[in-house]
């Protein structure tokens, strides 16, 4: 399966470590020749990633470029990675956004640069790892090992209330984790007793039958830390505070991809692991993301300090892409896909704008600002972008992935959907109220006046951010081929296994041991 | 009249042992004739000495058998046991070579003897097959312990952890004995495999008092030296006085040492108790790592906070005892390794956090620590989360292993308590972390640069947690294959 005979998502998920060896090397006084050799590796995997992209075959719907080696053979762990047009796109958003990571943080970190790097360039091994992972316990090993750069991120060099927020950030997910591992210790035990196999092959597992009332619990445990890492409402607390507290570079890591990880979980593992327990679930996660939206979207609207109104916003966003999942039909769930890409860009764009204001300002309160434009015109232009993006105004790519969610919505989930639209305006109203109160109005403030443009630099930080708004905007078709294949797979494999089991229901046959049975009995027949 | 039989002397079998136990006397003879200079000299002869013990323990490996008219019990359990302990044994006299400097009592050639001895001792433990051959090798390991707990004569903590550690010790080894007492009234032997088949051709005296009585207080004994609640209340106070090297020697290898004991007793003697101990455990296992882990979080001192650590651990590996399976007794002999790797570097950085005669063991003097010496900051966090269960360290792989298995047996609120913990501990272990990088030093502490065998075993014990935790493939076929000979 692998087209470049070539073990590429390997050398891409590891060759930052590569690049945290050489950095370890270098005197941590020579602080540029830090920076340049981690912007040089960043730069080196956004590029080896690159084949990914143009060898994967847009027709197929199961893993490409497969790898696989025993872990522990005894245990049934192995090393099992691949991508499909689920987990490609966001895997290329990861190599994207780490230099631009890498760049905005040039002189916005000034004290233990090397370190800095170093916990940058684990982090992006670590979620790529947990995005190509096909075994779960690999998986799991890359989920844990995310939480412990980006806890370092926040506690060295955030805010100042910033203990607080990596104490909180890394228990909040920690404590999700746990119980999904149990989880899928039950379902390798669950697998081993049907078919007689010890493995955590994620591909296997899918083909298990599990009994409806084991798959209820099994299915809370996997929601539960992905919803808490998504996050969804009521679980969304640790994001603002982490968000807030984090360097630039750690809110858009946090936000382009660290978040992704909670929906990408529900699509890659939640659903198709527990299809039955889903459907009875879409009405809670449903209502949830629509609360999500509206909520995340009436407290950004309140937010006195810009950071923390980008942060909320997210909450609103990632309520979208939940909800588009769970429409359950191809414009839902590519709409949600789409959507995580855009959040990514959008968002990370934002928190980069955030960011360099607060680099020449200290102050991220909105009400510290005012007529900024007049000063800043290319800061301003960037802004709009990203605010347009962000509203999902049509030409970018917001507005791709939010009509075809709200499309998908209202076929399946109408109720929802109309509560759901809402949360477009009110997101239109926070953005430009806040652009209107930072950008326009009177230039009062003295502060304010002598305020420099945007740099080189950060214009190049920006610039391919912007680029894609658009490109994502009105190509959206190229995006989309890719994942098709993938997404309709999907779909087909959680509508016929929901249909398995409600048929198995109705004729008594879902009970535990019926179901065991009929697995034993599909193991002597294959 | 009785035939006299002499038991053929089969040195092969014990050679490791008997290679610790030869290294101990050399050194106390090598002290007695060395002058000033030579006393320096003599960590590194028993470093050898435990070297040429390993060596020869993989060399012997597999020819496993019954020594000594049933006395030792030569097998795979038996060798991964002297396996941890010969580990730990290393790691703490590379530690203690550079922990001379902080404190110059340790520079004698008692220190290494009584550490060899005790090793020697814990190791015999892991695979005596016969109750009184447990109590000797488990008093030969003890008074050792006792001695070096007292190691700072001029310290009041250390005099007192010691007499502490005594007296206490001192009551749960009667308790032991009485418990082996009274199993031999009712058996008439104490061999542990023919106590095995008697009680399974008996089982109608299973149930006696004598019986019960027997094994209720071997509970009690072997708890005390695992940290098992609710005998665990020595550990703190000991483990706080005793000087920082000693700590980490005990705190993995008597309980490695201690637990192979419990697993071999209750595994192969008591089989057929096996439904009747295991509720009493269930409840030992959840309350030992809950109350381990609750108390630890209120700890500000790094030495007491590890002890409680110590004490949870203790809970974690009493599910693997309880699921009791071959596989959970595998997952036990992993988890100890791993275990001992983590806490033993724990303490080296421990012991590395002081000057001539003063130790910084507050918390609040790792405050910075982690990026003025970035070698002990580094090594710390990786132990640390190691023990916290974090992968991709020996510690997760551990907990996976046991977990597992024990959703494997049935015993999913076990699991789930033990998840619980592990997320307790978090807290603890993190607020280390976060001191060591998120905060500013409160007061100035001054520390020798870490010596070059202090680096050693640092990178020695870090190597191995993160070996266990990557590629833990070798050592769980060692440990599943060690497991599954158990006499």
């Amino acid at each position: 399966m692998n087209q470049l005979g070539f073990p590429i998502i390997s050398l891409v998920a590891f060759f930052p470590i590569f690049g945290v060896l050489i950095l370890m090397l270098i005197d941590k006084k020579a602080e540029d020749t830090l920076r340049g050799t981690a912007m040089v590796f960043a730069l080196i995997e956004f590029f080896i990633s690159l084949p990914l992209l143009f060898s994967f075959q847009n027709g197929i719907a199961g893993m490409q470029f497969v790898e696989r080696y025993n872990w522990i053979k005894s245990a049934g762990l192995s090393y099992y990675v691949g991508i499909d047009g689920i987990s490609l796109w966001i895997v290329m958003l990861t190599t994207f956004l780490t230099p631009i990571c890498v760049l905005c943080s040039w002189t916005y970190i000034q004290k233990r640069v090397k370190e800095f790097m170093i916990c940058l360039l684990l982090l992006e091994t670590a979620m790529l790892g947990a995005l190509v992972s096909l075994d779960l316990i690999l998986f799991y090993v890359f989920w844990e090992l995310m939480l412990i750069p980006m806890y370092l991120l926040i506690g060295v060099w955030g805010g100042d209330n910033r203990i607080y927020a990596a104490v909180k950030f890394f228990i909040y997910t920690a404590a999700g984790s746990v119980f999904m591992l149990l989880s899928i210790f039950y379902l390798y035990y669950l697998n081993y007793k049907t078919t007689g196999v010890f493995t955590f092959d994620l591909l296997e597992l899918y083909k298990l039958n599990i009994p409806v009332s084991v798959q209820f619990w099994l299915c809370t445990a996997f929601f539960v830390s992905f919803a808490i890492k998504v996050p969804m409402f009521p679980l969304h607390t640790w994001l603002p505070d982490a968000h807030v507290q984090a360097p630039t570079a750690g809110s858009v890591i946090l936000a382009g991809v660290l978040l992704k990880m909670g929906t990408y979980g529900f699509m890659r593992f939640a659903i198709p692991l527990f299809p039955y327990a889903t459907k009875q679930f879409t009405p809670v996660i449903a209502t949830l993301a629509v609360i999500g939206i509206i909520y995340g979207a009436l407290v950004a609207l309140i937010q006195p300090d810009m950071k923390k109104l980008v942060a909320y916003s997210s909450v609103s966003h990632l309520g979208y892409v939940m909800l588009g999942i769970f429409a359950f039909n191809m414009q839902g769930v590519e709409g949600g896909l789409y959507q995580m890409l855009n959040h990514g860009i959008s968002t990370g764009a934002l928190f980069l704008i955030v960011g360099m204001l607060y680099e020449r300002r200290h102050t991220r309160m909105i009400k510290d600002f005012g007529g900024i434009a007049r000063v800043m015109p290319i800061y301003a232009t960037f802004f709009m972008i990203a605010t347009l993006s962000s509203i999902a105004v049509p030409g970018t790519n917001g507005f791709v992935g939010e009509f075809m969610i709200l499309v998908g919505a209202f076929r399946s989930l109408p109720v929802y959907a109309i509560f759901a639209t809402s949360g477009a305006i009110l997101g239109a109203l926070y953005m430009l109220w806040m652009y209107q109160r930072v950008m326009f109005q009177p230039l009062d403030k003295e502060e304010n006046k002598v305020l420099k443009d945007l740099n080189l630099r950060e214009i190049v930080t920006l610039l391919p951010l912007a680029v894609l708004v658009f490109v994502m905007g009105f190509f959206p078709g190229y995006f989309l081929r890719k994942m098709d294949a993938s997404c309709e797979y999907f779909l087909k494999n959680y509508q016929q296994k929901v249909a398995f089991y409600e048929k198995g229901l109705e004729d008594g046959t879902s009970r535990i041991e019926t179901v065991l049975e009929e697995n034993n009995l599909r193991r002597t027949l294959d | 009249m009785l035939e006299f039989v002499v038991p053929a002397l089969n040195l092969k079998a014990i050679l490791p042992q008997l290679i610790l136990a030869l290294t101990a006397l050399t050194v106390l003879l090598v002290d007695v004739f060395a002058g000033k200079d030579g006393k320096t000299s003599l960590g590194g002869l028993s470093l050898i000495g435990v070297v040429a013990a390993l060596v020869t323990l993989f060399l012997s490996r597999g020819d496993f058998e019954s020594a000594y008219a049933g006395m030792l019990a030569v097998d795979g359990f038996g060798f991964f046991i002297t396996l941890i302990i010969c580990l730990v044994a290393l790691l703490s006299i590379l530690v203690a070579i550079s922990y001379e400097k902080v404190c110059p009592e340790i520079r004698s050639g008692e220190f290494y003897s009584l550490l060899l001895f005790a090793a020697f001792g814990m190791s015999f433990m892991g695979s005596a097959s016969n109750l009184i051959m447990i109590f000797v090798a488990l008093e030969t390991m003890s008074i050792s312990i006792y001695v070096l707990a007292g190691f700072k004569r001029d310290n009041l903590k250390s005099i007192e952890s010691a007499l502490k550690y005594f007296l206490l010790g001192a009551f749960a080894s009667g308790f032991l004995l009485f418990g082996f007492a009274l199993i031999y009234g009712a058996a008439g032997t104490l061999d542990i495999v023919k106590l095995g088949s008697f009680f399974t051709a008996h089982p109608d005296l299973l149930h006696q008092p004598l019986v019960m009585g027997g094994v209720a207080l071997m509970t009690v004994g072997f708890g005390f030296k695992i940290a098992m609640f609710p005998f665990h209340m020595w550990t703190p106070d000991v483990y706080e006085g005793a000087p920082s090297v000693v700590t980490g020697f005990m705190a993995t290898g008597v309980k490695a040492a201690a637990f192979a004991a419990l697993v071999r007793v209750f595994f192969v003697a008591f089989a057929a108790l096996q439904t009747d101990w295991t509720t009493i455990m269930w409840i030992a296992a959840l309350l030992t790592m809950t109350v381990g882990n609750l108390i630890a979080i209120s700890q500000t001192n790094i030495k007491r906070m590890l002890a409680y650590s110590s004490i949870a651990h203790a809970g974690y590996l009493l599910i693997g005892f309880v699921v009791g399976s071959e596989i959970a007794r595998s997952a036990i002999l992993f988890y100890l390794l791993g275990y001992a790797f983590a806490n033993i570097g724990a303490f080296a950085v421990i012991s590395a956090m002081g000057s001539k005669g003063e130790e910084y063991n507050e918390l609040s003097d790792f405050q910075g620590v982690g990026f003025k010496y970035p070698m002990l900051g580094l090594t710390m966090s990786i132990f640390l989360f190691s023990m916290a269960g974090i992968p991709p360290a020996a510690g997760f792989m551990g907990k996976f292993f046991i977990f597992s298995e024990a959703i494997k047996a049935g015993y999913v609120w076990l699991a789930i308590f033990g998840v619980i913990n592990s997320v307790i501990s978090l807290y603890y272990y993190l607020g280390v972390i976060v001191r060591m990088y998120f905060k500013d030093p409160e007061r100035e502490i001054s520390i020798a640069a870490p010596a070059g065998t202090l680096v050693a075993a640092l990178s020695l014990a870090a190597f191995g947690v993160l070996q266990m935790g990557i590629f833990p493939s070798y050592v769980w076929d060692l440990a599943r294959a060690s497991a599954k000979m158990l006499m």
